[in-house]
């Protein structure tokens, strides 16, 4: 069990990491919409929520070079953003000597603005929350019972599905496979059928050992979750400041 | 593909996300007539596989590489409904674990890659697989063109998803040619795959690829007293029934159409804004259609610009519908006379 989600999580004592996981999805997800419901031209909300999300941090004593290195997963967008102003329509304005289309530009901003908060949100969350209990609070904001299982199940085996296709790479590259182009993809599907055959015969020996234990279709819960009044408050704080500063954003003219 | 936060303005995000959850909520009923109690450990399984496979890259082009969808594959081998709860169970993980994909893009995400992939590709393998019922290469190239038609379909639903609510100033034609050009590339990739993939389990293992569940034969016993045949013959593939996915499809586009364009920017397109920058409306002369009864995507007589513009698009979807089922019928009828003539 190496790698894979336990990379995610940073063990910690903090407000942050004791508040119960379903107040901080509710706070992370109302986050993101403030985030996307703002509009463009005011700098400064962007600024603001850089500043709640950089305390939040702090405050959870997340270094920034942890929440930078997982970053690198919005790099697509990032350049996907920089082409935006070179094909966009609209007026044009010139920069550095290349035409650029201004609300291309403004287009531009807003994803990589919006994207990268958003962004930062969800590295915080999953930094903070342990897989399981991450889980366990979005089964007590009633998301199906049946979809928090599948998820469970998926969490639990991410690592040994992932392991047994890195031995399966290891033994084709032992055998002097390398994936030049389209034509290698053949091998490559082989490998992928193997996969699923004992992805779904391990489903299978699963199911049959929880069977065994007295598995009832439901999984029981030995952890009390509750929140309190003051677990919510807290956990407000981040989005209710998110939303002021949209709600004046929007009422400024 | 996944889209991040910001990529589409919030009633398009809305929409998509509740008809996401609509979505869900069929297949959460719908998966376990295909698993029985079986479900909870089988989809997670299904789930960790597509989450491995996605990590499969292949090479596309000298350079550039693709990666698996998946939700063709995962229909084929384990059913429509686990399919698409597999997939979305794979975004959602993705989103709030792994900050791919954005949060409030959560519902885009999940009905262009799990329930459009899965959804098309579905109906695809049914329709060539009953051409040719019982046969395994059918299931093979059935599998081929299902993952080919999927990636492209999904790409032109992102496509009208931008044209109703995208932030980026880019015309939708372009969009609509850059997005389906790369993914009919990928869907070759994801067709070949997916092809090969399913072959090789139903080489080894028939009997755990949903698809092909017709195919088994049953087993027959010889005895002194003649032959015995064993054994309940493999229930077909449950037949989700064309009229819900019809009355569903339909009800999903005239409220998008409806609701959305009723909220949407009523800012010009680009190719109108391009148009109005450089002067060239002023001498454009007037469109011949312009008195059209939908011309500008409003309705005449109606007033309030946002009543008009929704039930302009409630119009739109119904004439697209009537124009689309015209073909569908005069295909079909054709298909029938030449059955008839073969007959």
């Amino acid at each position: 069990m190496s790698g894979g989600h336990h990379q995610l999580y940073r063990p910690g004592e903090t407000l942050v990491h004791r508040l119960p996981p379903q107040c901080k999805l509710v706070a992370v997800v109302s986050f993101a919409v403030a985030v996307v419901a703002t509009p463009r031209e005011c700098f400064w909300a962007f600024g603001v929520y850089a500043l709640l999300l950089g305390a939040v941090a702090a405050a959870a004593r997340v270094p920034a070079a942890f929440v930078a290195r997982r970053m690198v997963i919005e790099v697509p967008f990032v350049l996907f953003a920089v082409a935006i102003p070179l094909i966009g329509t609209g007026e044009r304005i010139e920069a550095l000597g290349v035409s650029l289309s201004v609300p291309g530009l403004w287009a531009a901003w807003n994803i990589l603005a919006k994207a990268t908060l958003g962004v930062a949100a969800s590295i915080l969350l999953a930094a903070t929350t342990e897989p399981r209990m991450m889980l366990l609070g979005a089964e007590r904001l009633r998301l199906p019972r049946l979809l928090v299982q599948i998820a469970t199940f998926m969490l639990r085996y991410m690592d040994v599905i992932g392991d047994q296709m890195r031995r399966m790479r290891v033994a084709r590259e032992s055998r002097g496979f390398v994936a030049r182009d389209l034509r290698q993809a053949p091998v490559l599907a082989k490998s992928a059928g193997a996969l699923f055959i004992r992805s779904y015969e391990r489903g299978e020996r699963v199911h049959l050992a929880m069977l065994s234990r007295g598995y009832t279709g439901e999984m029981p819960s030995i952890r009390d979750l509750s929140a309190s009044r003051r677990d919510w408050g807290v956990a407000a704080l981040l989005p209710g400041l998110a939303f002021v500063a949209a709600l004046v954003a929007w009422s400024l003219p | 593909m996944h889209v991040p936060d910001g990529f589409f303005d919030v009633p398009v995000s809305v929409g998509a996300g509740v008809f996401a959850a609509a979505g869900v909520a069929v297949c959460l009923r719908g998966a376990r007539r295909e698993l029985d109690d079986r479900t909870a450990p089988m989809a997670g399984l299904v789930a960790a596989f597509i989450f491995a496979v996605q990590m499969l890259n292949f090479p596309v082009a000298a350079g550039t590489s693709g990666h698996l969808l998946g939700g063709a594959l995962a229909a084929i081998l384990v059913g429509p409904y686990t399919a698409v709860l597999c997939v979305a169970v794979v975004l959602l993980v993705q989103g709030f674990f792994f900050a791919d994909g954005g949060l409030t893009a959560l519902g885009v995400n999940i009905s262009l890659m799990a329930i459009v992939t899965t959804v098309v590709g579905w109906a695809v393998f049914r329709t060539v697989t009953r051409a040719a019922p019982g046969s395994r290469r059918a299931v093979v190239a059935g599998s081929f063109v299902a993952a080919l038609v999927s990636v492209p379909a999904a790409a032109l639903v992102f496509t009208a998803l931008f044209w109703l609510g995208g932030t980026a100033p880019i015309e939708v034609s372009s969009v609509a040619v850059a997005m389906g050009g790369v993914h009919l590339l990928i869907g070759l990739g994801e067709g070949l795959i997916t092809a090969v993939t399913v072959s090789s389990v139903l080489a080894v293992r028939p009997d755990l690829v949903y698809g092909a569940r017709g195919l088994a034969r049953r087993l027959v016993l010889r005895t002194a007293d003649g032959e015995v045949e064993v054994g309940e013959q493999e229930p077909a593939p449950v037949r989700a029934g064309l009229r819900p996915v019809l009355v569903g499809g339909a009800l999903v586009a005239v409220l998008l159409a409806g609701f959305v364009s009723f909220y949407a920017s009523s800012a010009p397109d680009g190719l109108e804004k391009v148009a109005a920058d450089k002067g060239l409306s002023a001498n454009a002369g007037p469109h011949h259609l312009e008195d059209a009864p939908l011309a500008g995507y409003g309705v005449k007589g109606v007033d309030d610009q946002r009543l008009s513009n929704g039930l302009a698009g409630v119009a739109g979807v119904g004439l697209t519908v009537v124009a689309g089922g015209a073909v569908f019928y005069a295909v079909r009828r054709r298909r029938r006379h030449q059955d008839r003539a073969i007959a």
